[in-house]
């Protein structure tokens, strides 16, 4: 698939604030005035942030409301429904942690379940689709969840929690990355059932419809960057979870927490990048390139 | 709304014929040409004349080569659209109901108006039927010629998808796969035609036709039979006159 920066961007970083978010509705840590101010801003700028970002994928943006309509199908009209219950509520709780020095108990447990239902319902929108055999697991909402509790955690400052969750998330994304190599494989399509010629004999892609390329190519067989998978890899889970973890090891220091931070940022960004450039759409088999 | 009609009255769907296709590509050309000049956005084109062109097509046509294990590859040529899915993975996922499929015919189509562009319903199809049409910011599929199979304006014979109308070769139908008494139901039961992909549990309307055996004729030397035969034998075998004698004294020089 095509890695668009647009969705890396608002996957990593919505994932990430909507983290920050259950933390902070669960009460870690219950910090009022100005202190509550400064993580709400950073929760809710990751996570608008990265909601907006999504946006510029879109062909028709001024028509996004629309996207509200279809909840009862649509694991991306869900997702909308989940980000706004979960922007709103948490923003009630916000007033009552920064103005009133009050931790509204109702709003913040719904509000850190409807973040985390917002991520999940991210994860679905890659995890229901049978055509790329990669996504279609547990795994890939597992693989996101994981990542945002343990990014959330990290940035709320949980420190036990976070070295936890971060081996988790970790040990989730190997996981992910081990079935996936095989999955497109396993799925049983292949050029044989895509052409239905397979009982004839070893059918090979001799001419492709076009000379030039198209959408379908371009949106989903990409090839770029498999090369150097496994060092990206490797980058990805030393920088996502191996340099945190060893951060968070050493006395608390409030630089060492932010390294951390943007640390395991770049490993997030660096595998959801691997996560889409990976991705093969079983489509590229008509086109011969899988 | 998005969620799949649990029955439709008619399932209208193309039988693509792979032994007759002759890869001509008429099909892409009148497809582009009636889509583009009808029923909602032009299939627009990117750099048509500079060095990278692209554009949107709603039918595209591969070609194959298919080896067995014995005996010579075979060429098919493969045009490939919209199957019109009984259970269309593209209109679930679309968050704002503008893909649909149609209860009285089973047709899926885009409300143009409703789409937002995400590109998700072309993530969700196996088959590589939908594309976002880049000057126009919204997905476009086959229509099966939906302004055509009903259009009152039109003579009757034109009253079929384009592609249908314009193939030279007679390798696509048109017709009501729902009715097991229609001519393009008794054309799949007797040709064994195929589903692609079933195994993505998508339930394609659309049927193809696979090649009939191409090698009965491939007989052992002896038993090969060449109509031409009779007609290339010498016509005299005796020769008499001037010539001939002048063929058999240069003969014996």
């Amino acid at each position: 698939m095509h890695p668009a920066p647009s969705v890396i961007i608002f996957s990593s970083f919505s994932g990430l604030g909507f983290g920050l978010l259950f933390w902070l509705g669960l009460g870690m840590p219950a910090m009022t005035g100005w202190a509550a101010f400064a993580f709400f801003v950073i929760a809710f700028g990751l996570a608008v942030g990265g909601l907006i970002s999504s946006t510029f994928h879109l062909g028709r943006p001024e028509r996004a409301l629309k996207a509200f309509t279809q909840w009862k199908t649509s694991w991306l009209s869900r997702e909308a429904w989940c980000a706004v219950a979960a922007l709103l509520l948490m923003g009630l709780y916000a007033i009552g942690m920064i103005f009133f020095g009050q931790r509204w108990a109702l709003p913040g447990l719904l509000g850190a379940i409807a973040s985390l239902a917002t991520v999940f319902t991210t994860s679905m929108i890659y995890g229901q689709l049978k055509t790329v055999p990669r996504w279609n697991t547990p795994l890939t909402p597992a693989n996101f969840l994981s990542l945002c509790l343990a990014g959330g955690a990290l940035l709320a400052g949980q420190v036990t929690i976070a070295v936890i969750l971060l081996v988790v998330a970790a040990a989730v994304q190997v996981a992910a990355w081990l079935r996936g190599d095989t999955a497109l494989r396993d799925s049983g399509t292949d050029m044989a059932t895509a052409t239905g010629l397979g009982n004839i004999g070893t059918v090979r892609a001799f001419e492709p419809p076009h000379t030039g390329t198209n959408y379908l190519l371009r949106e989903f067989v990409h090839v770029v960057g498999r090369k150097h998978a496994q060092k990206l890899r490797i980058i990805a889970i030393v920088l996502m979870a191996g340099l945190p973890i060893l951060l968070m090891l050493l006395p608390f220091n409030h630089f060492w927490g932010i390294l951390a931070v943007l640390l395991h940022l770049a490993g997030v960004l660096c595998a959801r990048w691997l996560f889409f450039a990976q991705a093969e759409h079983v489509v590229g088999l008509y086109y011969g390139k899988r | 709304m998005t969620q799949l009609p649990t029955h439709t009255d008619k399932k209208l769907g193309l039988v693509i014929d792979l032994d007759t296709c002759v890869g001509c590509h008429a099909c892409v050309i009148s497809c582009k040409g009636w889509n583009t000049e009808n029923y909602g956005a032009p299939l627009s084109d990117q750099d048509p004349y500079g060095a990278d062109p692209s554009g949107t097509f709603l039918n595209r046509v591969h070609s194959y080569e298919v080896t067995p294990k014995d005996g010579a590859a075979q060429l098919i040529h493969f045009p490939k659209s919209c199957l019109h899915c009984e259970d269309a993975p593209c209109v679930t996922v679309c968050p704002t109901g503008a893909s649909y499929k149609r209860v009285e015919d089973g047709i899926v189509l885009v409300n143009e108006s409703d789409c937002i562009g995400c590109g998700l319903c072309a993530w969700a199809c196996p088959y590589g039927a939908r594309e976002l049409d880049q000057a126009e910011g919204v997905m476009k599929k086959c229509t099966l010629c939906v302004d055509r199979i009903y259009n009152e304006n039109l003579p009757e014979e034109d009253r079929e998808p384009a592609c249908v109308r314009t193939c030279p070769a007679g390798a696509r139908h048109f017709g009501d796969l729902g009715d097991p008494a229609s001519d393009v139901s008794v054309l799949v039961a007797e040709r064994g035609g195929m589903d692609l992909m079933p195994e993505q549990g998508t339930k394609p309307v659309n049927q193809y036709l696979p090649p009939r055996p191409k090698d009965q004729l491939a007989l052992p030397a002896d038993e090969q039979i060449d109509i031409l035969a009779p007609f290339l034998e010498p016509v005299a075998t005796e020769t008499k006159g001037f010539l001939s004698w002048l063929d058999k004294t240069l003969e014996k020089i």
